[in-house]
């Protein structure tokens, strides 16, 4: 992991996490000690061959991975134009891919010798993944979530608690997936100590983003040997949806020195754009600070953060990771945004024709997909990150269409 | 600015000079309603307080117990906003030109109004410092120069985890005085432990020249007079915040109850 970043152009963050003028550390005094500890732990376990070598294994034989690189050939079909090949994130243990990153950031707990997880969640894919990898590994864990998402993701509550995690209701603020990361902050702060905090995306304080980037990158380092032996050749274009952005920046990052790879970011659009109601701070926010980092946020003009919308819990977030926030602003990726109706077509769509349910997160780069086929020759590629599979949202597409289970 | 005495400094030398410690309540404004913030902060005056620490009311008060949470998001409902309490500091001025008062809150109000715009309307509304939780001096070097250039004092935490290099460096970005968190948590909690205090504030004060003043779960005048026993300022929030919550029917009643409280504080550090 670390060879590669070695070997890359690319260099980001710079040693204080600063992606450009985002990121950083904006933290409470009392998380500045804990911080700088895991930091240096992270550096060095980067390196350490022994550690690299059982995330690997843990990678290959309790995750499944690699995940394969499918090519959908009849939707593509469908859409007439360019070959869409689907990054089958949602074929991980716990079907999505969270995982990836708390495997690694439990490892690294043991390591430090903390015995105590705690980790906030949205959609309930990051507090599943946590709390199986906790069992996993026995390690105690507590998982923040919004009362309001803990209403429409019951089944991964349920799921978490069987894995043995205490899920704790958050009806601060606006009682969602900011919230919660607000009271697993405040958790830290006070148990420092024995408690080590798995951040489920690349968005935080240093060394977070760089951190969960270099865990969720295995996806994109997949695919770009994937792509090469299924076409022997890059893809022209990568989508990806992106909530905090940890499965974009995953599947993006390794194809940044890759000038003729499009790159396109989904921000969910919610009831539109036009309407306030949505959770796109790159696509309709501006720059500010919050939970650690500075990057674009959606607030209003005093600074306060608005409550965003979107029929997706785990996009259902007005932050955004401090590298999409750089990305964009250097130009190397394009953010766009796709509406829930446009999602939830998407969502039909891919089962129908694939046979695969796909999860609302990632129904946002289907959406997108969708779209930017269509304008593409017959012989150009698409590589969608598929991140997570759709099981969870059953109740809630069926609750939007009227029908009662 | 060599010259220049702040308000903030003008007072700790007073009372240092007597041989008294300072103290400091914290309310949020805007709770329980925009209008009286103004009345409260002379009340606190009137009942003992040196210093006033106005809480600017933040969306997502990350280092906030459940008390000053709920009086952030009371006096949210009413959107009070940065700029406001800048207005309420300013019609406070009129009547009083001598108590020291800080903002305390969160960065991104701050940083959406931008730092020397910031400076210069709370300067001209008579602010005296500015303590933003969630700034480490680490990423302050325009903060600080631009406070600076109008005389906003920076008031930086000093937390229990702080190295000591690290204290030096959050002494020399301060201004005013330094504020050591006695406890790993957030306000309101309630483990204090006065001995593991009177240590670290001994330590700190071998690595700077600014008074300290001790916060977070200071809640009656059995507290406030043992901190005070070893550090130049009490800082007391939730305690104050919980009073105000208890009285939300009657402003008058809330008022009294906080001043109660603050006089109480007072007798017992001048004891």
């Amino acid at each position: 992991m670390a060879q590669a970043k070695a070997e890359s152009k690319y260099q980001q963050p710079d040693d204080r996490g600063h992606f450009g003028v985002y990121g950083g550390l904006f933290v409470a005094e009392t998380l500045m000690e804990p911080l700088t500890e895991l930091r240096r732990a992270y550096e060095k376990y980067m390196l350490d061959k022994e550690f690299l070598a059982e995330l690997d294994w843990e990678l290959q034989n309790y995750v499944g991975r690699p995940s394969p690189l499918y090519f959908a050939e009849r939707w593509s079909k469908e859409l007439g134009g360019a070959k869409i090949y689907l990054k089958r994130e949602d074929l991980n243990h716990t079907g999505a891919h969270k995982v990836n990153n708390t495997v690694g950031q439990a490892l690294l707990a043991k390591r430090m010798g903390k015995t105590r997880i705690i980790a906030e969640t949205g959609a309930g894919q990051h507090g599943v993944a946590t709390a199986t990898v906790c069992a996993r590994l026995g390690l105690e864990c507590v998982v923040y979530m919004g009362q309001v998402d803990i209403e429409r993701q019951a089944a991964n509550v349920f799921r978490m608690k069987l894995l043995g995690a205490t899920v704790v209701p958050v009806t601060a603020g606006s009682a969602t997936l900011k919230d919660a990361l607000n009271e697993a902050m405040r958790d830290w702060v006070t148990n420092i100590d024995n408690t080590f905090y798995i951040i489920g995306t690349v968005a935080g304080p240093h060394p977070y983003p760089a951190m969960v980037r270099d865990f969720q990158t295995i996806i994109g380092r997949e695919a770009r040997e994937q792509i090469q032996q299924h076409e022997g050749r890059l893809p022209d274009a990568l989508v990806a949806c992106v909530g905090g952005g940890s499965n974009a920046i995953g599947l993006f990052h390794p194809f940044i020195d890759d000038k003729d790879v499009a790159i396109y970011g989904v921000e969910a659009a919610g009831d539109g754009i036009e309407t306030g109601n949505h959770a796109a701070p790159l696509c309709a926010g501006q720059p500010g600070v919050l939970h650690g980092n500075r990057t674009y946020l959606v607030e209003d003009e005093n600074g306060q953060i608005i409550e965003t919308h979107s029929i997706s819990a785990g996009l259902d977030y007005p932050g955004v990771g401090p590298e999409h926030a750089w990305l964009k602003d250097c130009g190397r990726a394009q953010y766009v945004a796709i509406d829930d109706k446009e999602a939830l077509q998407a969502f039909h769509d891919l089962t129908k024709i694939e046979g695969i349910i796909p999860a609302l997160e990632s129904s946002h780069a289907l959406g997108y997909a969708s779209k930017l086929a269509p304008t593409m020759d017959k012989d150009k590629i698409i590589i969608v990150n598929l991140s997570g599979r759709g099981d969870k949202d059953i109740h809630t597409v069926a609750n939007i269409e009227g029908i009662t289970l | 600015m060599i010259d220049y005495v702040s308000r903030i400094q003008a007072r700790f030398e007073l009372r240092a000079n007597e041989g008294r410690k300072l103290l400091i309540p914290y309310f949020t404004a805007g709770d329980p309603q925009p209008e009286v913030a103004v009345p409260m902060m002379h009340a606190m005056v009137e009942a003992g307080a040196d210093l006033i620490e106005l809480g600017v009311p933040f969306s997502d008060p990350m280092a906030e117990g459940p008390v000053i949470q709920k009086a952030m998001e009371r006096a949210l409902e009413f959107n009070v906003s940065l700029h406001d309490v800048i207005a309420m500091v300013a019609e406070f001025r009129q009547k009083d030109k001598e108590t020291p008062v800080i903002l305390m809150g969160y960065l991104n109000p701050v940083e959406i109004m931008g730092y020397a715009e910031f400076a210069k309307q709370a300067s001209q509304a008579g602010v005296d410092g500015l303590l933003t939780v969630d700034i480490p001096p680490e990423e302050a070097e325009e903060y600080v120069k631009e406070m600076k250039a109008e005389g906003i004092d920076r008031i930086f935490l000093i937390a229990p985890t702080t190295t000591e290099d690290r204290i030096k460096a959050i002494s020399d970005a301060s201004g005013g005085f330094l504020y050591y968190v006695s406890l790993k948590g957030v306000t309101g909690a309630g483990h204090l432990d006065v001995k593991a205090v009177q240590d670290r504030v001994s330590t700190i004060r071998t690595l700077t020249d600014l008074p300290v003043g001790v916060g977070f779960g200071i809640k009656d005048a059995e507290s406030a007079a043992s901190i005070g026993n070893v550090a130049d300022a009490v800082v007391v929030g939730s305690a104050i915040v919980k009073r105000i919550e208890e009285n939300l029917d009657s402003v008058d009643n809330a008022i009294k109850s906080v001043c109660e409280l603050l006089s109480e504080m007072r007798k017992a550090l001048d004891a």
